[in-house]
């Protein structure tokens, strides 16, 4: 959109992405998704970061059909 | 296309691929989830998978440790009722936005760098490699367990092993994806394919050939845990299929967009 490209001949180069302009969003977003991705899967299995057992099973078919090792 | 723009339609792929998986998940997988703790649950007073091994004394305590279907000590219970439809769905949705997002930034990432990939392209690759890579592969080695299977006294030493297994092959997917761009400048896309397609299968297969192999079964009835093995992939397939299918079909309607808007403005 803002990102300036060329015209889409069939010779033209493609357009990359700078990677600093990729960078601050990946960081970011990439800490959030493994957070996420860690309490659906692991959380309050092997390891427990939260107490209890509310999130192990909230997610507990999940986890199983998901294809993540829950007992 | 920006880095946000790959993002939010890897989010909005992520959450419908979400829905998706938990609408097969619980046509095809639940079935089988509700027999394995039906049977779980029959095992439960006398030859439990837990720990009918070493203390046969210790009955009573694992009965009221398992009522209802709960693993731990028994603090929280929540209803299978629950489990199975709101349970299941935050875990699809969930997994479903991260691996969408993740996968439209590393899209983003991967535009025009690989060869000449286009965004559609690019969005298509990732999810493809994403697939096999972080889910297929995986479940290969060390596949989904349904409940009954798996004690509760290694779920540490599987987590552990599941997750190793996981970052060999992600990682080896990242090198041999690198070695394909190299290739591709070097040679024809047909010897990057092959070549870095081959590289791949080698680690992995050797990585699973090299790491101890899981098994609890006991006498969990052979028919049930192909089911649930079965229903867990496609559950799988359509999270990842759905991912790729939506973002890939988002990014081609913004490239065309913007095609029709470069055309508006050299006119």
């Amino acid at each position: 959109m803002a990102q300036p490209s060329v015209a889409p001949t069939a010779t033209a180069e493609i357009s990359s992405i700078p990677l600093r302009q990729i960078a601050p969003w990946a960081l970011f977003f990439g800490l959030v998704a493994l957070l996420v991705l860690f309490f659906v899967s692991t959380d309050q299995g092997a390891t427990s970061v939260i107490s209890g057992t509310a999130i192990h099973e909230w997610v507990h078919d999940g986890r199983h059909l998901l294809g993540y090792p829950c007992h | 296309m920006t880095a946000r723009d790959f993002l939010i339609r890897g989010l909005i792929a992520g959450f419908i691929a979400g829905i998706l998986g938990f609408l097969v998940a619980h046509q095809v997988g639940e079935p089988h989830v509700e027999r394995a703790i039906a049977l779980e649950e029959a095992g439960s007073t006398d030859e439990h998978p837990h720990d009918a091994a070493e203390e046969p004394g210790a009955t009573h305590e694992h009965e009221t440790e398992e009522a209802g279907h709960s693993h731990g000590d028994g603090e929280t219970e929540v209803s299978r009722a629950n489990q199975r439809t709101w349970g299941l769905l935050t875990g699809t949705l969930a997994v479903g936005t991260a691996l969408g997002g993740l996968v439209g930034l590393i899209a983003a990432a991967v535009v025009g760098r690989i060869g000449r990939l286009t965004a559609t392209q690019s969005t298509a690759l990732v999810s493809v490699v994403g697939f096999v890579s972080f889910a297929l592969v995986p479940f290969l080695k060390y596949p989904a367990a349904p409940p009954a299977v798996g004690s509760g006294d290694t779920i540490g030493e599987r987590t552990a092993l599941f997750f190793t297994f996981l970052a060999i092959s992600v990682a080896a997917a990242v090198a041999a994806v690198a070695v394909a761009r190299q290739l591709l400048a070097q040679t024809s896309v047909y010897a990057a394919v092959v070549v870095s397609g081959g590289l791949y299968l080698l680690v992995v297969a050797g990585a699973a050939a090299l790491m101890p192999t899981v098994n609890e079964l006991g006498d969990f009835p052979a028919d049930t845990l192909w089911w649930f093995r079965l229903s867990s992939v496609f559950t799988l397939a359509t999270v990842w299929g759905g991912i790729g299918v939506v973002l890939t079909g988002l990014a081609d309607r913004e490239s065309a967009a913007e095609a029709r808007r470069e055309l508006a403005a050299s006119l």
